[in-house]
This record gives C-alpha cells, sequence and structure tokens, in this order.
C-alpha cells in the first residue's frame, strides 16, 4: 500500500520518536471502505512530505495524527503517549500543548487580528504560553516579522491580509510556543510559486530552530526534495 | 480561568465582528425588553396614583348606593348620585365626637364639561392625596366671596384660565350645557398647584354659592323673576337642605368600622359609609385583569424576539464552521466552542437590557411632563423595584437558556469533526 515507509535513522532512539503509528486503520461513518495507512515514525525534528492523489486519506490521517478522529484499530503514539487510549478533552489538551496546524485556506478567525490569531495558541495552553520567550506578544510579534508581515497589518483584521500573508500569519501561530509537531495540510495550493517556496523555506526554518517536527501534506511533488522523510500514500485496491 | 477570560474575549471580538448583523436582532431585542419593562413600569406607577388618588379619608358617606358608585361620583366626578343625603343628618355628624372632621360635597353643575364641586374652607384644609400630600393653591386665595370660584390646575391649563377671569357655570352635568347660570358669573379667586387625580379636573365653589345659583331653579330650569342677580344674592341666607356626600375623618382609626356599620345602619336616612382604600383596591381589581394580559402580551414578544435571536444564531452558525476548525484544530475545546455561542447569546441580551433600561429611562424622562400636562398622568423616574429587576434577568436567563440549542448542536458537531472544515477527504 505505502511506497515508501519512513524508518527511524539509525542510532535513533525509540523514546525520541514525535510520531508513531503502527497498523493504522480508520473506517467513516456510513462508510464500508476502511483506510489502511503504513506506519509511520518520524524523530523529533525530522520533517515527513505526505502525498498522493486525493482520496487516499490524507487529510484523514491528518485528523488522526491531530486526534480529532480516533482509529478504528492500530496504535498512535505522539511523543511517546498512546493517543488511542486517551479521552476526548486529553487529545485535545495534548493538540492544544504540542501541536501547531496550518490549513489549506481559511486558517484564521476572521473576528481577531493578525496577532490575535498568532497569539491563540498560547491562550488556549499554559505550556505553549510559558514557553513562548521572552513573553508570548514578543514571540508572536517576533514571528510575524520574521514572516515578513508588515507590522501596520498585526493590529488589523485579517480578512484584508492577501492569502499569502494569511498563510504566514497562520505559520506564525502554528509556530509560536515551540510546539513539537506541526501539521500542514496543502497550505501552499493557494500560493503563487514564489510565494510558495518562500513559505516553505520560512516554515521549514522557523520549525527547525524550534526543534519542530513539520508533516506536511502536498500533492506537489516537486517540494519533495526540502523533507527527510516521504510517504507517499495510495489508492486502495 | 484563562478559558472563561478566552471565551469572553472571542465572544466579544466575534459580536463586535457580526454588529452589523446582529445590530437588528438586537434592535428587536431592545425594543421589546422596552416594552416589557415599560408596562411593568407604568403598571406600578399607574397603580400607585390610582391608589393615592384620595388619602387620610377614612369613611365616605352618601345616599346608600353601591361602594364603587358612590366612590367613582365623590372621587372620580364619574357617573352621578343616587340620591341626597339630608343636611340634618351632616349635622348631627358634625356632633359627633368620634368624627375629628367633615368635609361635605353637593354636586351637579359643571362648568363646560368639567364638574363643579361645592364644598368647604375644609376641603383646602383636611383633603388629602398621594402620600398624605394637602392641596395647595399655585396662585390666588381659597374662595370668600359668595361668587368666587377654585380652579383644578387641569381646568386652568385645557381652558387657559387665569386669576380673576369671570366663568359662567352650567346647570347639570355634561359638555355642552344649554341652561347656564348666566346671570350670576363667577370669578376665578385661586388655581390649584397640579395633583395627578381628579381634584384637577373640577371647579370648586361654596356650598352657599350653590344654593345661591339655584334659587329659582326648582323646577329644573330658570324660572324668570325668581332668580336672584348678584346683589340680592349676596343679602340672604344660605342653608342647604342637601348635600351629595361627606367626607369623613375619624380621631381614632380604630373607630371607623364602628362608625361604618352605624351609619350603614341608620334609621333616620338611608346611607352608605364606604373605606375608601377598599374601593379602590375593588376597582383596581377590575382594571387589573386587563393589565396583566398587557403584560402576558409583552412578555410573548419577548420570547419571540429570542426566538428570532436564535434563528439568526443558527444561521451564523452554518458560516462558522471555518473559523469553529480553527479554533477546534488549535486545541479548543468543544465546551469552549459551546460556552463562546451561549456568551454570545447572552451577551447580546445584556446589551439589549442595557439599551432598553437607557432608552426606557429617556422615554419616561421626556414623556413624563407631557403626561402630566395632557392626562393628569404623574409618572416619575425612579430606581427599578423587585419585580422589574427579576423581568430584567429573566431576560438574559433566557437567552442562555435558548442558546443551549446552538451551543448544544455545536458541541455535538465538535465532537465529530475532522481536520478542517469539511469533514472527509
Amino acid at each position: 500500500m505505502n511506497s515508501e515507509t519512513v524508518q527511524p535513522p539509525d542510532g535513533s532512539h525509540q523514546d525520541n520518536l514525535a510520531i508513531h503509528t503502527r497498523d493504522l486503520h480508520f473506517r467513516w461513518q456510513n462508510q464500508s471502505r476502511e483506510l489502511a495507512f503504513p506506519d509511520i515514525q518520524l524523530p523529533r525534528g525530522e520533517h515527513l512530505f505526505l502525498h498522493g492523489p486525493s482520496g487516499t486519506g490524507k487529510s484523514t490521517l491528518l485528523g488522526l495524527l491531530s486526534g480529532m478522529h480516533t482509529p478504528t484499530r492500530g496504535s498512535l503514539q505522539l511523543l511517546n503517549q498512546e493517543l488511542t487510549t486517551m479521552k476526548a478533552g486529553a487529545r485535545d489538551r495534548l493538540r492544544a500543548d504540542h501541536m501547531g496546524v496550518i490549513f489549506q485556506q481559511f486558517n484564521l478567525v476572521p473576528y481577531l487580528s493578525a496577532l490575535a490569531n498568532a497569539l491563540l495558541p498560547c491562550r488556549l495552553s499554559n505550556l505553549r504560553h510559558s514557553r513562548a520567550i521572552p513573553s508570548a506578544t514578543e514571540a508572536a510579534q517576533h514571528l510575524l516579522t520574521q514572516l515578513a508581515i508588515p507590522q501596520s497589518h498585526w493590529h488589523q483584521g485579517v480578512t484584508r491580509l492577501s492569502i499569502g500573508q494569511q498563510q504566514r500569519v497562520a505559520a506564525a501561530r502554528a509556530l509560536i510556543g515551540a510546539p513539537e509537531i506541526i501539521l500542514a495540510d496543502e497550505p501552499t495550493s493557494a500560493l503563487d510559486t514564489d510565494n510558495r517556496d518562500r513559505f516553505l523555506e520560512l516554515l521549514l526554518t522557523l520549525a527547525e530552530r524550534s526543534n519542530s517536527s513539520v508533516v506536511f501534506v502536498s500533492h506537489d511533488q516537486s517540494l519533495a526534495g526540502h523533507f527527510h522523510h516521504h510517504l507517499a500514500l495510495e489508492v486502495a485496491p | 480561568m484563562n478559558k472563561l477570560k478566552l471565551t469572553v474575549f472571542l465572544s466579544a471580538a466575534s459580536l463586535w465582528y457580526r454588529r452589523r448583523v446582529l445590530a437588528l436582532v438586537c434592535l428587536t431585542l431592545t425594543l421589546s425588553i422596552t416594552l416589557l419593562l415599560g408596562i411593568q413600569y407604568l403598571r406600578t406607577e399607574i397603580r400607585q396614583s390610582f391608589t393615592s388618588t384620595i388619602s387620610g379619608t377614612d369613611l365616605i358617606v352618601g345616599a346608600r348606593s353601591g361602594q364603587l358608585n358612590l366612590l367613582l361620583y365623590t372621587v372620580f366626578h364619574i357617573g352621578d348620585a343616587t340620591n341626597n343625603i339630608r343636611w340634618s343628618t351632616y349635622q348631627s355628624m358634625t356632633e359627633d365626637s368620634r368624627i375629628d372632621w367633615l368635609i361635605p360635597i353637593s354636586l351637579g353643575d359643571s362648568y363646560r364639561g368639567y364638574r363643579v364641586v361645592s364644598t368647604n374652607e375644609q376641603f383646602l384644609a383636611r383633603f388629602r392625596y398621594g402620600n398624605d400630600q394637602p392641596l395647595t393653591l399655585a396662585s390666588g386665595d381659597w374662595f370668600s366671596d359668595l361668587f368666587d370660584v377654585v380652579i383644578g390646575a387641569g381646568v386652568a391649563r385645557q381652558l387657559d384660565h387665569k386669576l380673576n377671569d369671570d366663568l359662567v357655570l352650567s346647570h347639570g352635568g355634561g359638555r355642552t350645557s344649554f341652561s347656564n347660570h348666566k346671570d350670576l358669573p363667577f370669578r376665578v379667586s385661586g388655581i390649584l398647584a397640579p395633583t395627578g387625580t381628579p381634584v384637577d379636573q373640577a371647579v370648586y365653589i361654596s356650598l352657599e354659592a350653590m344654593e345661591a345659583m339655584h334659587v329659582g331653579w326648582e323646577s329644573g330650569v330658570a324660572i324668570p323673576g325668581r332668580t336672584l342677580s348678584a346683589d340680592q344674592a349676596r343679602n340672604r341666607d344660605y342653608t342647604p337642605d342637601a348635600i351629595t356626600a361627606v367626607f369623613v375623618g375619624l380621631d381614632r382609626p380604630i373607630l371607623t368600622f364602628q362608625v361604618q356599620r352605624e351609619l350603614n345602619q341608620s334609621r333616620e336616612e338611608p346611607l352608605s359609609a364606604i373605606l375608601p382604600g377598599v374601593a379602590l383596591s375593588e376597582l383596581w381589581r377590575m382594571m387589573g385583569q386587563f393589565e396583566k394580559a398587557l403584560l402576558g402580551i409583552s412578555g410573548f414578544v419577548v420570547i419571540t424576539s429570542l426566538v428570532g435571536l436564535i434563528a439568526v444564531l443558527l444561521t451564523l452558525q452554518a458560516q462558522r464552521q471555518r473559523e469553529i476548525a480553527v479554533l477546534r484544530a488549535t486545541g479548543a475545546s468543544p465546551g469552549l466552542i459551546a460556552g463562546l455561542y451561549s456568551l454570545e447569546c447572552v451577551g447580546l441580551a445584556l446589551a439589549s437590557c442595557l439599551f432598553a433600561l437607557l432608552l426606557g429611562a429617556a422615554a419616561i424622562a421626556g414623556l413624563s411632563p407631557w403626561l402630566l400636562e395632557h392626562y393628569g398622568l404623574q409618572i416619575r423616574l425612579r430606581p427599578l423595584a423587585r419585580e422589574e429587576w427579576l423581568l430584567l434577568v429573566a431576560v438574559p436567563l433566557s437567552a442562555l437558556a435558548v442558546s443551549a440549542l446552538p451551543a448544544l448542536n455545536t458541541w455535538r458537531a465538535g465532537r465529530q469533526q475532522g481536520f478542517g472544515a469539511q469533514d472527509s477527504s
């Protein structure tokens, strides 16, 4: 089913995995077909490129990794914690504390400013708040500066930002407070080539700085070169 | 605590973001709360003003009739007396040691639709209304000459009368009368200060003047040659044969029932003695049904607007899936999202309550001079009473209750939601 399984690099320790799945299966309600996913072992700080045609369950896999869905069977460990036995509330907390997410589009809460959007994880998680150094606001401002959001836009409503700027504000939100895992669901598909490359570069550079692992879903194979690991999902026979 | 702060912060930002759509809902809610609160407020005020139409009077005595009838024609100037009471009866009452004071009144004539009340100086001295307030003269003096008249504030305002104006009283009630006492014009000697009671809507002359006017009118119309001129009238003695009713004040209020029973059982003449407070509350009970219905209706208006609010929130909910997906993916629990909805709903209700209070206060402050001017209604701005606070508090509480629907909806959806807004891929 999978063209390539992610293998831990030599010498890496089992305890030091960001994501570790085994025999992961999921079935949507009202659907008979069960999706099976290849095993993943992703060490901390390393990035995974996830690709495949639509309908192969890329977003479903992200849903499982984020703890929004529970697998029908199999084991799913994030940061050495077994997600499948956790209660829904605990999974929400795990996501707030240890995960950043970027969607394809409509990433931002429309009634908050760019800065407030970037700060959202710090308000939802004390851990993220304490990790944002020197303070949450300064960390957010620092990230927005690095992601080239002009200061004049920080306090404006996000609906006035361009798509590229919106995606970068979303990246700042995902990066703030140095979460261990960042899940990105085709975040570059709405961007032109220039914007896409710059976005990816910034995202990966900043993620490396905070030692975050990025799981990046895209149908654009040309981006694969930026990642340590690749995983292709295929249509089930 | 942090979660609560975040929820409050988010719902405030969200309400402000959607202010254009929500402004109309808020307006509807504000108007309906103003209506509800206004009706409750006016109800209390009008009842207050109604039951304080007369105070300090222990008994009202008139010819035998029902207590409402007696109250209506003596205090409210509505309807006519069934009969008069003899002057001798009044005289014997003045000799009763238990009775402190008496105000005799005689009715029957009118002035351009306003009742003529003939009485004596006791009326000014003893009559009380409201919270035991005495009558005062806004200008001039109480009548001293036979042909002096004191007019109520409402009469003076409506007919634009000043001191020393001459006026001609009419025989009988009614706005247009064809038999006028035109030989004997009266002079305005005083104008009473406004009271917001029927006292404002009458003119006051002496008992003697009433008698003098009716010399030669024994058959019901003036018989030429038998009526008096003003000069002739001044030189005669007028002891009335009969009066219409008497207001009675007792030395010791504890004797009220005893005196009432004696008067009601009088062998001299069939009398009715009533307790004005009891009659007033009986009258209010009859009218109270109507105002309760009004309050009920305005309650339904508030419920209707709350249902409208829910309809709008549910419509908005469909547009908010992306934003909810972002919040969920960032780690917000479904409880927080549900709380967001509830808080927005309650916030909107609170804002509406605040606007309703401001609107109501402005309306009362703006309209009360006009109401006193045109209707003799005294509505003052006062702090809200307990019932009114309860009504007001009920609004955000019902908003919280009805918000359970979208909140529960979103809570359920939150648990089934996938990664991103679209929950299948």
